[in-house]
């Protein structure tokens, strides 16, 4: 049966391991598709509709057209239809350079007739708003699930609780916006350089749309600037930078701007639920009742997980989408998890509250997770649960603390679908190739570290070739947490066989079978003889004039779907200015088999303050008025920076020796743990994101006029 | 309210805003250009003939003089991207990064005179007769700088988009306080983001960089 062998046979796998593209990335050399200039290259820019509703009257490009340094000016929305969000496709052009971009889309002219719109679920609505789309009411068919009798369970309760929890739409903020360059080598023949999760999904997509032959597409993802799953296709704009430089016959780089990267590259949809709740006595979940919608923009899917995690024996839940003026929704890291996350660890501390009950105790009760079970041990050790308070709120002083629990899960199991090669040279050299991209989860250096073990060599020893089409080995998107599970076996394969083939050219100069040799540091040896040994080089000298090339199999033995995660957060909350100040967090993730400690550890830090950004800071804030995005920027859409960053405590939490992927499950469990850790600390619950200062202070102040008309 | 302002109200036109960078030296300011509606010729075309004055400077960029034509117009971080000498020739310094455009990241930070600057936010003109590093120039050749060495040991980096940025800044806060504290280096990397979120290994990599240097 394949394995991954024992922990304490590993030279590499499990350990820390800096990544192989390290140096090319602190010193810039590292190139992105923005950081690609290819000779004779024009600059694209699109003209995006400011409004958030409107049918095009009349577009009139050929002012654009007529200054200096433009090569071309393509209409991407007719005349007569609408345009249905700010932000959405109206023209683009290419030119010189990107300053006379700018200026060309100045000189188009556009007559627009403005129609209503709405922005916000709410007004979406409400009664009597304009009908966006088709559906009625601006909303879905409602999907419903049923289990058991949730009635009988309400009957049966000891206690409930009645909430309404509520997150908005967070964008993705890929600090490399999205966007290609393309370039046609000849009318038959398509080169993209783009920002994607998906290399050959773009390649097919484009393919598709300029009807080539799949093999004349070469996509190019070296290094790509985080996509967090917001770039799997060639989009709009891959698709006018490849109709540009055909048009022109130059190459043509398109990439967003900062604004329509908050516009319409993708989104978290929003949340919104009322859920009643019921536990019995003895502190198990017995009855739950879950009405709610979100938003995924102008396009349907945003659906999220309610209840979540722990077990429940009666569900009755319904929920549907709600349509408004806005960019789509895409998926965005564990897409559904982190707002199903929020709303259900909130409720399981106001039931805890409510029996009397530990919160940690009750989740206890109704976690079906063994390994959360495990988890909660020592996460609670790590943060020091004891020192909760008792009574939330009742630390002294203007800054209190609080401490809070959330968890989560996922899958990451991979799939089939990776192609690689690994080739062993005559020289000695490596090279490990797939189509798989990095999009800085470090798959590059997870390779390296694969093949290094089998071959008994250090990974800066393989060259690993990722993030290319050309080859055609084919891999998937990284998303889904899929790509380590995906490729990790296919790699482990392929260096198995690669290494046998050698063998077979070493064994008559050591006079061994061939089963009876192993890899040592650098060097090939005889199991039962270790004085009969090689050299590396040695060995791959005799190789003459060939190479060993050998392809893998995803073998399934070697990887495992499913992580669970847990995270305990303390928080100092300063009761006259609202600011909540995250102190610490103690993430547990359940990881599999990590190939690399040190990526791995990275992937959990990057998880948690995702997570925080979406609890504290992150809310897009479209105005009803105008119908625009009102914080379309870095400034006033905040993502977490350097003060915001609390003390983080990454456990890798190792089940198994089988490879599972943990790129989105620990941003998950921090909003749980967050919101009830600030409601430990002041004794009064927040249900809605972001925990701004306005929240904070706005809910002290309600629960001080309760205690007040209280007496 | 005025004809134009009635038209785009009726949504007869699209108006967008014109953005244009200043910058006085030594400090990162902005102005802000009146509104422009597209659509609006007088006003693009003012916009264009004002932006096409252009001159030949000279700019000292990792200790190399740069001869190259700019725009009054033209951004540093521009020139260092995309310009193109009077030889001929792409600078080609593709390690920083425009990622806001508007001074709200670091991710375009280069040293002007060993401080850090936004690129972005200075005019391509005043950086005339001042010393500029970027990412690129850090490094002593192959000899990578410490804070360079710490960033990779402590994998103080992921998608790697903004780390040209994290590094410059890093180098700038250690040449002005080699033992800093963490709250100062939090401090000193306040301008700058990222989205991955890597901060808790850029502070250990700092950390580390700072008891090398």
């Amino acid at each position: 049966m394949a394995s991954w062998g024992e922990a304490s046979q590993s030279r590499l796998i499990g350990k820390r391991i800096t990544r192989l593209s390290g140096k090319d990335k602190v010193t810039g050399k590292a190139k992105y598709t923005y950081d690609i200039n290819r000779p004779g290259m024009l600059y694209a820019r699109i003209l995006r509709s400011d409004v958030a509703h409107a049918n095009v009257i009349d577009i009139d490009l050929s002012r654009a057209e007529e200054l200096p340094g433009v090569k071309a000016v393509l209409p991407i929305i007719e005349v007569g239809k609408k345009l249905r969000y700010q932000g959405q496709e109206i023209a683009a052009v290419a030119a010189e350079t990107d300053d006379i971009a700018k200026d060309a889309l100045r000189l188009i002219f556009v007559d627009l007739e403005e129609l209503p719109f709405v922005v916000t679920e709410e007004d979406a609505l409400a009664e009597g708003a304009p009908q966006i789309r088709d559906w009625v009411g601006n909303k879905s068919n409602p999907g419903t699930n049923e289990k058991g009798e949730v009635e009988i369970g309400f009957n049966e309760a000891a206690v409930t609780v009645e909430a309404k929890y509520h997150t908005p739409v967070q964008t993705h903020v890929c600090l490399e916006t999205h966007g290609n360059v393309a370039e046609w080598t000849d009318d038959q023949n398509l080169t993209v350089w783009a920002s994607t999760q998906a290399v050959f999904g773009v390649r097919d997509d484009l393919a598709g749309r300029f009807e080539l032959p799949a093999n004349q597409v070469r996509v190019i993802t070296e290094h790509m600037g985080g996509g967090f799953g917001s770039k799997f296709g060639a989009g709009v704009e891959g698709r006018t930078a490849v109709q540009l430089a055909k048009i022109t016959g130059q190459p043509v780089k398109l990439m967003l701007t900062r604004r329509a990267e908050h516009l319409v590259a993708g989104n978290r949809p929003s949340m919104t639920q009322h859920v009643k709740a019921g536990a019995s006595r003895d502190g198990r979940l017995i009855a739950y009742d879950m009405r709610g919608y979100g938003t995924g923009g102008i396009s349907s899917g945003a659906g999220f997980q309610a209840p979540y995690v722990y077990s429940v024996d009666n569900i009755r839940t319904e929920r549907f989408n709600v349509t408004i003026n806005a960019g789509n929704q895409r998926a965005m890291r564990a897409p559904g998890h982190p707002q199903g996350a929020f709303a259900m660890d909130s409720l399981m501390d106001e039931l805890a509250e409510k029996l009397g009950m530990n919160p940690l105790e009750f989740r206890r009760i109704n976690d079906p997770s063994e390994v959360r079970q495990a988890q909660y041990t020592l996460g609670a050790q790590e943060i020091g649960w004891h020192r909760r308070n008792t009574i939330p709120g009742s630390g002294t002083g203007v800054k209190k603390h609080g401490i809070g629990v959330g968890s989560g899960l996922w899958g990451g199991g991979g799939g089939r679908g990776t192609q690689a090669r690994v080739t062993i040279n005559a020289d000695g050299t490596v090279e490990a190739v797939t189509g798989t991209q990095d999009i800085g989860t470090g798959i590059r250096t997870a390779i390296a570290i694969i093949v290094a073990e089998e071959f008994g060599l250090t990974p800066t020893d393989i060259a690993v070739k990722v993030g290319d089409s050309g080859p055609g080995l084919r891999s998937g998107g990284s998303g889904g947490s899929q790509t380590t599970a995906s490729v990790a076996p296919v790699i482990k394969t392929a260096a198995e066989a690669a290494i046998q083939k050698l063998f077979e050219h070493v064994a008559p100069l050591l006079q061994a079978p061939v089963d009876d040799l192993r890899v040592g540091n650098g060097t090939i040896y005889v199991a039962s003889d270790r004085t009969k040994t090689v050299t590396w080089h040695q060995a791959t000298g005799l190789l003459g004039m060939e190479s060993i090339s050998e392809g893998g199999n995803w073998d399934q033995e070697l990887r495992q779907h499913g992580v669970a995660g847990t995270q305990f957060a303390e928080v100092e909350v300063d009761t006259e200015t609202g600011n909540v100040q995250v102190i610490k967090i103690v993430a547990v993730q359940d990881c599999g088999l990590a190939i690399n400690r040190l990526t791995t550890e990275s992937q959990i830090n990057g998880g948690v303050i995702m997570g925080l950004g979406q609890t504290l800071l992150e809310e897009r804030i479209m105005d009803p008025l105008t119908g625009r995005m009102l914080n379309a920027n870095l400034e006033d859409y905040k993502v977490p920076g350097t003060y915001e960053i609390p003390e983080i405590k990454s456990i890798v939490f190792d089940t198994h020796r089988k490879v599972t992927g943990v790129g989105e499950p620990p941003c998950i469990p921090t909003l749980g743990a967050i919101a009830n850790a600030v409601y430990n600390a002041i004794g009064v619950r927040i249900r809605e994101l972001p925990i701004t200062p306005d929240k904070v202070l706005t809910a002290l102040a309600q629960k001080k006029h309760k205690e007040v008309s209280n007496g | 309210m005025s004809e134009k302002d009635k038209e785009q109200k009726q949504g007869k036109n699209i108006s967008r805003r014109s953005f244009i960078k200043g910058v006085g030296t030594g400090t990162v300011a902005a102005t802000v250009a009146p509104a422009i509606l597209v659509g609006d010729e007088k006003a693009a075309e003012a916009q264009t003939d004002e932006a096409v004055a252009s001159a030949k400077i000279q700019l000292n960029i990792n200790e190399e003089v740069t001869e190259i034509e700019v725009e009054a117009r033209t951004t540093l971080l521009s020139v260092l991207r995309d310009g193109i000498d009077t030889t001929g020739n792409n600078v080609d310094l593709t390690g920083a990064k425009l990622i806001c455009d508007k001074g709200e990241c670091g991710g375009c930070t280069v040293l002007v005179d060993g401080k850090p600057v936004y690129a972005c936010m200075m005019l391509a003109m005043d950086a005339q007769g001042k010393q500029i590093t970027t990412v690129e120039g850090i490094a002593n050749g192959d000899d990578l700088h410490p804070v360079q060495e710490a960033f990779i040991k402590h994998d103080a980096l992921m998608c790697g988009f903004c780390t040209p940025g994290f590094v410059v800044s890093s180098v700038a806060l250690l040449n002005e306080n080699n033992k800093p504290t963490i709250a100062e280096i939090k401090e000193g990397l306040s301008g700058n983001t990222c989205r991955c979120g890597t901060y808790p290994f850029i502070f250990d990599a700092v950390e580390t960089a700072s008891q090398e240097m």
